[in-house]
């Protein structure tokens, strides 16, 4: 019998990550909007778990929980000073608004209309960790490097932006 | 009860309205920001479900997820490093405000 994806727990983590993105748009406190951030990449990371992607769910905590949420809130911290800085209105806008929306009902139409013949039934094989580690290192190993070269080249480039270094 | 295929692709398209929704209808840089990282997950839920249902064993729906967690976090870094040099120039975060460049 092949594996499949229960309803319970896809539902659960679903509502959780769309619940917390949406809630992050409509929060006035844009501390609190990183916080909810931060819930809704941890429930996609559960999500990561149910389709047996165990490597990618912890770098998904490690990266988008750890890192990216810390490195939000040092810059709130260090450009909203006050704290009647960091609480503002709800900038709603309709052309936005719209935009998402058209945005939604088509991707959701085109989902719906192109993809209703898959079973549900996921195929057997689920690879672990040993075969992505292999993988990554063999077949992927140029792309991998050149991806940590881009990190380098960020990470340079973040500091010397963000560096209060006196420029001729 | 189960789910398949279509019912992840369809979070993550609405995952990735909403990103949209924040991208452009915010006025806090930080917080478009923010939004561009609900984007960017909202597509590396695609990727890995693909790889998950489709060809497993290949994995390669894993490996560029990976590789967009990559180019997300130089993304999120260089922006907020932006966002703090601009605030350098123009003591505010305020997409309205700064527009010394406009036409």
């Amino acid at each position: 019998m092949s594996p499949t994806v229960a309803l319970i727990p896809f539902a659960i983590l679903g509502l959780l990550t769309l619940g917390c993105a949406a809630m992050m748009l409509f929060s006035r406190n844009v501390v609190h909007a990183a916080f909810w951030m931060l819930a809704s990449m941890v429930s996609t990371a559960g999500l990561y778990l149910l389709l047996s992607a165990e490597f990618l769910a912890l770098v998904q905590l490690l990266v988008y929980a750890g890192a990216v949420a810390v490195l939000v809130l040092f810059v709130v911290m260090l450009t909203l000073r006050r704290r009647a800085d960091a609480v503002r209105p709800i900038d709603f806008s309709l052309p936005a608004l719209a935009l998402a929306v058209s945005f939604a009902a088509l991707a959701c139409f085109m989902v719906l209309s192109l993809v209703p013949a898959y079973p549900d039934s996921l195929p057997s094989v689920a690879p672990g960790v040993t075969e992505l580690g292999l993988e990554l290192f063999s077949t992927w190993v140029l792309p991998f490097e050149l991806a940590s070269l881009i990190l380098l080249v960020a990470l340079v480039g973040a500091v010397w932006w963000s560096g209060g270094v006196k420029r001729s | 009860m189960t789910v398949g295929l279509p019912a992840f692709l369809l979070l993550a398209a609405l995952l990735f309205s909403l990103g949209l929704y924040g991208v452009t209808s915010k006025k806090s840089a930080v917080m478009v920001l923010m939004s561009l990282e609900l984007m960017a997950n909202a597509v590396n839920i695609n990727l890995v479900a693909f790889s998950r249902f489709l060809t497993p064993e290949k994995m390669t729906g894993q490996v560029f997820a990976m590789f967009m967690m990559v180019v997300a976090a130089a993304e999120i870094g260089l922006g907020l490093a932006l966002v703090i040099a601009l605030y350098r120039q123009t003591k505010t975060v305020e997409l309205d405000h700064i527009n010394e460049l406009r036409g």
